[in-house]
């Protein structure tokens, strides 16, 4: 991957491509279980075949997703530690939500609302797959009593509902902050994107001579 | 099943509307199962197999005269055995033929997520419309008596029928037309109510003071009843629940959040959208690039 000269690599090529796996399978996932968890919504199991394909296809897709977001976390879990700048930076939400970021804590590689995205999903994530395990009646029926299946049919449906709560405030992001939805297909951002929203990332960034996406990182630069 | 019947439907799985109600007051019916007079000789089991055309495989025996050892996609009636003993010390054998209640409130219908594939009749049957199932196990999870049973050869879940075909047209189920004692009995609900309190009275003046219907309440009633000579202790014929009715996670899951997770969906979708509407995108200003060269020319170029 080639990035335009002088811009700063936000996302090398391997954390894309993982994550748009995981976002792929998301989807599909939210549309197929949307289509199991409401009347309302059956009529989405016709973009997988029908109800019988639907019910078929999902935990697979689950699987797949359980290993990408695995990927994810190995990639990402150091620049989404808290800190005491998060709690800062989240009192001063109310500027943040109107575009008036003058006065509120430098931001490092991801802010608080990232971190809540990301460690949501890192909690959703694993009890989603092993509720559904528990659900998966073809293969796995047979190794839980009842109730623990029932149990687990609703922590699946509730954790879902959270889980689709969280992506869509994680979308709408991504769309509002202008610039982040290129950092995600294409991998860069622009200086002023980094100036702007993750100040003290592009600080720490020109203090190492890097180019992105982390102090140190020269790999994936391409020319 | 399939769908060939002339019965309307009461109920129908994953549907947010009323099924058409208005010709709806027809007589309920009901299977009466007198465990008293049962003598455990399985012609109801074969009559069942031979009705339905199910031919469970041959399995090997387990040491009960249950068999075969228990329901499945291809055993839908199955007696079952117990040997108890009585507070006098004296060994009841307690034979009862097992399969579906066909409850008045199905759990099986309210867990169901595919639209049409569980139906109750108006004369009160539960029925499973096989092309519609998808083969979740949904379910087996809302049924409080353990009955229905998913194919692994084709995703579909089965149960006992009430036979809704042979009923539809005025006949008898197989079981009550094979039963050679008049142990399975089948009429309106009403008639069969009654006819089980002349049984109950005849067993009580015998000295089973606790004989009773068991026509559990917490499921609404059901459209298979029993008459046990220990009504008090339906648990001792094989785990008949004693107080059966849709778990409350079920009822929970099936039923508040519903509403609730649409409701929680639909609010931050459109608080983003009318986030976006009044506030707009958060853009880059020309003086944070102004700022950004700023830093990095006092700072190391980018290798």
């Amino acid at each position: 991957m080639s990035y335009p000269r002088g811009t700063i690599v936000r996302h090398n090529t391997f954390a894309r491509v993982n994550h748009w796996i995981t976002g792929i399978c998301f989807v599909l996932l939210m549309l197929s279980g949307l289509a199991m968890f409401h009347p309302l919504f059956f009529w989405l199991s016709g973009l997988f075949g029908g109800g019988q394909w639907t019910r078929a296809v999902h935990p697979w897709i689950g699987v797949i997703l359980m290993i990408s977001y695995l990927g994810l976390i190995i990639q990402f879990w150091r620049d989404n530690m808290p800190s005491q700048d998060d709690v800062r930076w989240m009192q001063k939400i109310d500027r943040v939500l109107i575009n008036e970021e003058e006065g509120v804590p430098e931001v490092p590689r991801f802010n608080a609302g990232q971190k809540f995205v990301f460690w949501s999903m890192a909690l959703f994530v694993p009890v989603l797959f092993f509720t559904g395990i528990i659900i998966w009646d073809y293969y796995f029926s047979s190794y839980t009593p009842i109730e623990v299946q029932r149990i687990a049919l609703l922590v699946h449906s509730l954790l879902a509902i959270a889980a689709i709560i969280v992506w869509i405030i994680h979308v709408y992001a991504a769309l509002w902050v202008r610039g982040s939805m290129r950092a995600m297909t294409q991998g860069y951002v622009t200086p002023g994107w980094a100036w702007r929203h993750h100040r003290k990332w592009f600080r720490s960034l020109v203090a190492s001579g890097s180019r992105g996406p982390v102090p140190g990182s020269n790999r994936d630069l391409g020319k | 099943m399939n769908d060939l019947q002339s019965q309307n439907y009461i109920r129908i799985s994953a549907t947010t509307l009323t099924p058409p109600s208005a010709r709806a007051n027809e007589a309920e019916v009901a299977k009466l199962i007198d465990v008293s007079r049962c003598i455990g000789c399985k012609a109801c089991q074969a009559a069942c197999m031979e009705w339905n055309d199910l031919r469970q495989e041959v399995g090997s025996f387990e040491g009960s005269y249950e068999n075969p050892a228990d329901l499945s996609p291809d055993v839908w009636t199955l007696m079952r055995f117990n040997e108890w003993e009585n507070e006098q010390g004296g060994l009841e054998w307690l034979i009862r033929k097992d399969g579906c209640m066909h409850c008045e409130d199905p759990g099986c219908l309210k867990a169901c997520p595919a639209p049409g594939a569980i139906v109750q009749y108006a004369n009160g049957i539960v029925d499973f419309i096989s092309a519609n199932c998808i083969g979740c196990g949904y379910c087996v999870k809302g049924c409080p008596f353990d009955i229905p049973r998913i194919s692994h050869k084709d995703h579909k879940s089965y149960k006992c029928t009430l036979c809704s075909d042979r009923v539809a047209v005025g006949l008898e189920p197989a079981c009550v037309k094979a039963c050679p004692t008049g142990a399975i009995m089948f009429g309106t609900k009403s008639d069969m109510k009654d006819w089980a309190q002349e049984r109950i009275v005849d067993l009580q003046s015998r000295g089973f003071e606790n004989a009773g219907l068991y026509d559990p309440p917490g499921v609404s009633g059901t459209h298979v009843m029993y008459v046990l000579h220990h009504a008090d202790k339906p648990e001792i014929y094989s785990g008949l629940p004693k107080d059966p009715h849709i778990s409350s996670f079920v009822q929970f899951w099936k039923g508040l959040i519903k509403p609730i997770a649409i409701a929680g969906v639909a609010f931050t979708a459109l608080a983003g959208f009318f986030h976006w509407i009044s506030t707009g995108p958060n853009e880059v200003q020309p003086e944070d690039d102004d700022h950004a060269k700023e830093l990095m020319e006092s700072g190391r170029e980018p290798k």
